[in-house]
């Protein structure tokens, strides 16, 4: 790697090996201390919840909260279903993103139309639209289309969550593509789709990966429209966790070893791809 | 959505292409274009529409019918609702705070996790983790785990060290609603300031080290300067998330005074509890407004990172 390289020689100059030494000591320090409160919460999801509540560790370690957060009281959101209905959003919602986001980064990079900046700016701006400022009419229309309570609502606004995020990481993996191979692909007058097909995505994969897996960490973590829209039992997993907050009795082991599931999924995707991810963010601007 | 070999062959980028083949290009871009306005734009719409009546549910029956056009009534009661202008000056507070903090916590562990160290690889997998949770689980932990009277870590410690007990939410709402979202938005800073300080061309750092400058003004005159646009792309997607912070206020406070942003402020108005569409829809507007006012001026500061690539 060239990244690695550059690292070595870049290293060396004037650097004295106790300098080299504190500066690794004190990346540990902070890296640790920041995980504190994830770790915390690992280590209470395996406890009793009398430890728990103590925050002490006298009955021992064991996977018994997570077995407890399988069952669920009647007429409430099981998290099976929790999980199947973030399963299918997530799924459903980041498909139709990457359907709708490849055609149209392409049109803004590869083949950039005319006043390309406005519309990307256009994308970028749907952003900062406060979410509250279109609920309430979007409320109203799912009423009475009667999508309220339906994973098919939660799918049209996660798509439209994702789309401009989308169009702007892709677009700058496109631009990454090297000329030469898309015009060779054009000269030889094959269409869009046969160019996407075999010139853009096989060289964009990784960009585009990463990119579907954003998506699917927002869709997964969203809470607001899922709490507005979508009653206790169609739910996704966001509020399935907080469904694990109780007022009687305790309940932190319990909630722990929720978070530790609901988290786990995204957080090893985001782990898996943490350098791509933000390459595509920060290229989409500076490149 | 496909494109002849004629269009294909025509120049790249020539302005006044002919009308049906400069259609034919934008073709792959409409759909996504048409679903981004039919789904924010057209609710909006209706948003304004709803802003100028005294469209109320006060059975709520969920769908109330406008009952009364009223014009700007609402707008004019906006200016003189004390909440709302206390919402708007928590928003400010919550984001600049949470944006300046992130950046600035996140570019110092950027500069760290730039040296090669033993187990950096494992470092940063860690320092990123809390931008992957759930924004509710975050807000839970640092709720019931960290900063709870009850159960919490860090009244334990302040106990064990013989000082009182701090009664963080409820005392400090804001503060701590910001240390959540730092806590957060930190590594996502640190990832995108990371991705600058690698993007650095090392030859001009080894010239300027020859030259017997310290590390500290190199950092000062060469790596800043190189840093801002990256800086600036932090801020600027970090404010876009953390202004609209929603899910750390419900489920930490659910908006008690202080703590209350705008986007809760509207909620609390409307569907969150008040009913009160009409107003409710008024008060977005103007956060509406306001919100495009900031983005043109980020998007005017973006159109600077764009610059180089108008050669297209």
């Amino acid at each position: 790697m060239t990244d690695a390289e550059r690292r070595g020689t870049k290293l060396g100059i004037g650097e004295r090996r106790s300098v080299v030494i504190g500066v690794g000591a004190l990346a540990w320090l902070v890296g640790l201390l920041w995980i504190f409160p994830v770790a915390w919460t690992v280590l209470t999801s395996f406890k009793t919840e009398d430890d728990a509540a103590a925050q002490t560790l006298h009955q021992g370690l064991s996977f018994g909260r997570y077995s407890d957060i399988g069952h669920s009281t009647q007429g409430t959101l099981s998290l099976q279903s929790a999980f199947t209905n973030s399963l299918v959003v997530v799924l459903v919602s980041t498909t139709i993103v990457m359907l709708l986001a490849l055609p149209a980064a392409y049109a803004l990079a590869i083949r950039p139309i005319h006043k390309w900046r406005d519309v990307l700016f256009f994308f970028i701006s749907t952003k900062f639209l406060p979410i509250v400022a279109s609920i309430f009419p979007i409320y109203v229309y799912a009423e009475k289309w009667n999508l309220i309570g339906t994973r098919t609502v939660l799918i049209i606004l996660y798509i439209a969550i994702n789309l401009p995020l989308a169009i702007w990481m892709l677009r700058s993996f496109f631009k990454e593509i090297p000329r030469e191979l898309i015009e060779a692909a054009e000269i030889d007058g094959t269409n869009l789709y046969n160019q996407l097909r075999t010139v853009i995505l096989p060289i964009a994969a990784p960009g585009i990966a990463a990119t579907a897996l954003l998506c699917v960490i927002f869709a997964w973590n969203e809470y607001f429209y899922a709490l507005q829209l979508n009653f206790a039992s169609a739910s996704t997993m966001p509020q399935w966790v907080t469904s694990n907050v109780s007022t009687r009795g305790n309940f932190l082991a319990k909630l722990s070893a929720a978070s530790v599931i609901a988290c786990l999924p995204v957080v090893i995707a985001g782990w898996a791809t943490q350098k791509r991810m933000i390459r595509g963010l920060s290229m989409g601007a500076l490149k | 959505m496909t494109a002849t070999a004629a269009d294909a062959t025509l120049p790249r980028g020539k302005v006044g292409d002919p009308f049906s083949s400069a259609w034919r290009r934008r073709l792959p871009l409409l759909p996504a274009l048409l679903y981004m306005v039919a789904i924010t734009q057209l609710p909006f719409l209706v948003s304004i529409y709803y802003s100028l009546t005294d469209l109320k549910d006060k059975t709520q029956s969920l769908i109330p019918e406008p009952t009364k056009f009223v014009g700007f009534e609402n707008y004019r009661r906006i200016f003189s609702d004390p909440f709302f202008r206390q919402a708007m000056w928590t928003s400010v507070k919550m984001t600049v705070l949470s944006v300046v903090l992130s950046l600035f916590i996140g570019t110092l562990f950027a500069v760290l996790l730039d040296r090669k160290f033993f187990g950096r690889g494992l470092i940063r997998t860690l320092l990123i983790t809390p931008f992957l949770l759930m924004p509710v689980v975050a807000a839970l932990i640092w709720k019931q785990q960290m900063f709870s009277s009850l159960f919490g870590v860090l009244n334990k410690v302040l106990t064990f060290l013989g000082l009182s007990s701090v009664a963080f939410i409820s005392d400090h709402p804001l503060g701590s609603i910001v240390t959540v979202l730092v806590w957060q938005w930190t590594p996502f800073m640190m990832l995108i300031v990371l991705a600058g300080l690698q993007s650095q061309p090392s030859d001009i750092l080894e010239a300027a080290d020859v030259d017997g400058a310290s590390g500290f003004g190199i950092f000062r005159q060469l790596t800043l300067p190189h840093l801002r646009p990256y800086l600036e792309l932090g801020a600027l997607l970090g404010s876009i998330y953390i202004v609209q912070a929603f899910d750390a206020i419900d489920v930490m406070t659910g908006g008690g005074p202080g703590s209350t942003n705008v986007p809760y402020y509207v909620y609390q108005e409307s569907i969150g509890g008040g009913f009160r569409y009409g107003s409710a829809s008024a008060y977005a507007i103007v956060v509406v407004v306001f919100s495009i006012i900031i983005a043109t001026l980020a998007l005017r500061l973006l159109s600077s990172l764009f610059r180089d690539e108008d050669r297209a």
